[in-house]
């Protein structure tokens, strides 16, 4: 038997006017903009972009004006517009060594072609807070030198000249690419695959899973071949036009892992890799990203996989936070009935026990 | 057309509107939507989905006959439109020229200031490193 209950309508609905009053909070405030949001919580952005999987600027700092600033929130409410749009197809993948680059740094050479760029970076501040930002603050210009013309390569291919580090795997290019929007995810999962969760995946929890291999929970030794973010062209076939057309440049961030390397009788010893990418200025996710890329590779390399960061189930089924939100925060739901059985059953074991406990003079007298 | 994906639709509009145009109609009426992008394992290796973007397009045919076709990053679909007509007027004898000239080019120019800009503040915060020589040799 099912039996519906129904009530709370007008509470509801008194409970989002109310929200959307909390939200704007107190209205003697101006109201922030997205424009503000967009260009003064640039890196919110970024991330609500990245794990959203959707590069719209505009739409994600409305999400999270939406969102009163709740992150995780903003980037279901991206999820969710992106679900109504069609799909026209995929752009041609992007190419990194192209990128013009705002920021570029390797921690395993010094001397770099093109040099250690910091560009802007959190990176040496002292982490005080400053006074000065709490109103009215104008920042002196940025300075400027002569720029470069040399070309920034990849640390990767660098070191792939002399074979000293894992070619990057190929594929044909008219080979079909994963798409875990599209078809249901099937363990063991390939690498497309899994780069396509991790991209999309919670950054606090890829930060943990790749922060436990540090801790020697599937160690890897890595280095930090290579961190970038710049901007990248990008093109699309247009089926109409019958050719590629540029579709304008995106942000993007990427990170080269070197880990420890691996040989055999018949191979050469060379470094393995790990892989970030993801929309923005965004390095935590991208460091962390390539940290959990190359644990879920101990399989493929002969390693032992008995950490959690090598195991591709348990990390690809559990980086998504808006299913890991969804499913937790479903629990405040109703769920009376449910209980209500549970409740019934919990009375009869209780009188149960306390029949079978009961004092011997009890059962005596009983007899 | 690179460069108009990468200017805004006023800029565009402004600049057409000191042309004259030819008499056009919408082929494909604008319309918004999705391209998934694509990166590559290790920035050089095999494809993957990244995640997506939106996109708009539109395709204008002018009286003459050329067909134009607009894309870009975002939810604008005027400006996808614009570079449309602006890919259309490329293509004919009459207007191409005036189009490069009083359009493209000045947008380009425009494009590259921004970018050398970037540039340069960019050049500033790279490392000279030096070595420090301590002690007696």
């Amino acid at each position: 038997m099912y039996v519906a209950v129904k009530g709370g309508e007008r509470a509801i609905e008194n409970a989002h006017r109310l929200l959307a009053h909390k939200r704007r909070g107190d209205q003697s405030v101006p109201e922030v903009t997205l424009d503000q949001i967009s260009e003064q919580l640039g890196l919110a952005v970024d991330r609500v972009m990245s794990e959203g999987s959707l590069y719209d600027r505009e739409l994600a700092a409305l999400a999270i004006k939406q969102a009163r600033g709740d992150l995780i929130e903003a980037i279901f409410l991206v999820r969710a517009f992106r679900a109504t749009l069609p799909r026209f197809g995929a752009s041609e993948p992007v190419d990194t060594g192209a990128m013009r680059v705002q920021r570029r740094v390797s921690s395993t050479f010094k001397d770099i072609p093109g040099g250690q760029i910091l560009g802007p970076t959190f990176d040496y501040t002292h982490r005080l807070l400053d006074p000065s930002l709490a109103e009215g603050f104008v920042p002196d210009a940025p300075a400027t030198a002569e720029a470069s013309t040399a070309p920034t390569p990849r640390v990767t291919d660098i070191l792939g000249r002399d074979g000293l580090i894992e070619p990057s795997p190929r594929a044909d290019d008219g080979a079909p690419v994963g798409d875990l929007t599209r078809e249901p995810l099937n363990f063991p999962a390939d690498r497309d695959l899994r780069l396509q969760n991790l991209a999309r995946g919670d950054e606090g929890f890829l930060l943990a899973m790749g922060y436990s291999t540090q801790r020697g929970y599937g160690r890897n030794h890595p280095f930090a071949g290579e961190i970038r973010f710049g901007e990248v062209e990008v093109e699309f076939i247009a089926e109409d036009a019958g050719f590629a057309v540029p579709l304008g440049s995106i942000e993007l961030t990427e990170c080269q892992m070197v880990n420890q390397f691996k040989g055999s009788a018949t191979e050469a010893p060379c470094f393995t890799r790990g892989y970030g990418l993801a929309f923005g200025q965004s390095e935590r996710k991208t460091m962390s990203m390539a940290l959990v890329d190359r644990a879920l590779r101990a399989r493929e390399l002969g390693e032992e996989a008995l950490a959690p960061a090598q195991d591709e189930e348990f990390v690809m089924s559990h980086s998504d936070n808006v299913q890991a939100t969804g499913f937790v925060e479903h629990l405040k739901l109703p769920h009376y009935v449910d209980f209500q059985s549970e409740l019934g059953l919990l009375r009869k074991l209780r009188q149960e026990f306390a029949d079978a406990n009961a004092p011997d003079a009890m059962k005596e007298a009983a007899e | 057309m690179a460069v108009l994906a990468q200017a805004e639709a006023g800029e565009i509009a402004a600049r057409l509107r000191n042309l004259a145009l030819p008499a056009h109609q919408d082929l494909r009426a604008p319309e918004s939507g999705l391209v998934m992008l694509r990166g590559r394992v290790g920035g050089d290796g095999a494809p993957f989905n990244l995640g997506e973007a939106t996109v708009s397009r539109a395709a204008v045919r002018l009286a003459s006959g050329e067909v134009g076709f607009g894309y870009t990053l975002g939810r604008d679909g005027d400006k996808a439109r614009l570079i449309a007509l602006c890919d259309a007027l490329v293509q004919s004898r009459d207007h191409g020229g005036a189009v490069e000239r009083g359009v493209i080019a000045p947008l380009r120019e425009q494009l590259m200031i921004r970018r050398k800009q970037a540039a340069v503040e960019t050049a500033a915060t790279k490392v000279d490193f030096y070595t420090m020589v301590r002690g007696e040799g």
